[in-house]
């Protein structure tokens, strides 16, 4: 790797909370060739430049969801990016913004897990099935209206994209509010008045004034503004028929 | 004993560090343009009540230079406006299916500039026979 002629210059937004009031940026040289993500830079970063740099990441692949960081401004996957994109300038990265720094490139995502756990991002049955009675069915396009939010592989790149999240951080948020919707949807879970609770709130759904760009850094094509603008309608529904029906027509 | 010092940035000035930020503020800001737009109509409306005379007052001060300037700027933010809601207009739905297929997004961002086109074809029809 010591022998590429190419070298690009990545600095990195710092934090040690033991030792820094605040973060500050640290240029590194690394050389690199063409076949290397971003991610592998920051690796390279912590194997021969500076050890104490630190990230979080695990699969190389885009399907974990830990290596988001902001590059160059934008959120991404570190995995997904490639180098050579900006060769010849120079890369800044900084941890996921609207996120309290931990340590470095390393957030605080305890406030989305929270976030997530509430939403039970999980099928709820209407009732116990024992396992004779087979499996649930579902149609192609009961599956299709689902296939796309269930694509969400929790990497909080739509929290750091979404300006709203950051100025009111008890916002429910994109990627919490998708996979809600995901679930909501699907015709084999019956937890849906519950979730509707979370999504009538303030802080639910109306926190959102539709800025779009979480769809727009979503690196599996999610759409979480979709989910939440569509649950701005299902929410003034959910509202009126409550007036009429007990339990809101679920 | 816990060594966390979790640091929280802070937003001020966020809107304009991204370009996508800055065209949502365009955006939400098109809003004022239209909301004194429609302030003026009202006033038109209640002149229009108060007789000839204030009805051709009203007339009068539209045929201004500033306010034709004002018109001009409100056209111009409610046409970039109604762009930007087209765009995302699909997303604020239910998704459409068409014999058994849903409909893409591009399409139905389509299908309102020719909804759009067709009412306006109609509009000036109305006036030009009337």
């Amino acid at each position: 790797m010591e022998n590429n002629d190419k070298t690009i210059e990545i600095e990195v937004l710092r934090y040690r909370p033991e030792e820094d009031e605040k973060p500050f940026l640290q240029s590194f040289k690394v050389p690199f060739t063409d076949d290397m993500s971003v991610l592998q830079g920051v690796q390279y970063i912590k194997d021969y430049l500076d050890g104490s740099v630190s990230f979080r990441w695990s699969c190389r692949m885009a399907i974990c969801g830990s290596c988001g960081m902001m590059i160059n401004g934008v959120p991404k996957l570190s995995c997904k990016t490639f180098l050579r994109e900006y060769y010849p300038g120079k890369i800044t990265l900084e941890a996921l913004k609207h996120f309290p720094i931990e340590k470095d490139l390393i957030i605080d995502l305890s406030d989305f897990i929270g976030k997530l756990e509430s939403i039970k991002p999980y099928i709820v049955p209407s009732a116990p099935r024992a396992l004779e009675e087979g499996e649930y069915l579902q149609t192609p396009r009961q599956l299709d209206r689902i296939a796309q939010f269930s694509s969400c592989i929790n990497c909080m790149l739509c929290y750091s994209a979404c300006p709203q999240y950051g100025l009111k951080p008890e916002y429910l948020g994109p990627g919490a509010i998708a996979l809600l919707h995901r679930y909501n949807e699907d015709n084999r879970d019956s937890a849906k008045a519950g979730r509707m609770q979370l999504l009538n709130a303030q802080e639910g759904v109306w926190d959102c004034t539709l800025v779009g760009y979480c769809s727009e850094v979503c690196p599996k094509d999610v759409d979480p503004a979709a989910a939440i603008n569509r649950n701005k309608v299902n929410s003034a529904m959910d509202y009126f028929l409550r007036c009429i029906t007990p339990r809101g027509g679920n | 004993m816990s060594t966390r010092k979790p640091y929280v940035r802070p937003m001020a000035g966020w809107w304009l560090k991204n370009p996508v930020y800055i065209r949502y503020i365009l955006r939400e800001s098109t809003a004022v343009f239209v909301g004194i737009y429609a302030v003026i109509l009202l006033i038109g409306l209640i002149r229009l009540s108060s007789g000839e005379a204030a009805w051709n007052g009203w007339l009068e001060a539209m045929r201004g230079p500033g306010a034709i300037l004002f018109h001009c700027v409100a056209l111009g933010a409610a046409v970039y406006h109604a762009i930007t809601w087209f765009a995302v207009a699909p997303k604020v739905m239910p998704p459409l299916y068409f014999k058994g297929e849903k409909v893409p997004l591009e399409k139905l961002v389509t299908g309102q500039y020719i909804l759009a086109g067709v009412i306006y074809l109609v509009l000036l029809g109305l006036i030009l026979w009337s």
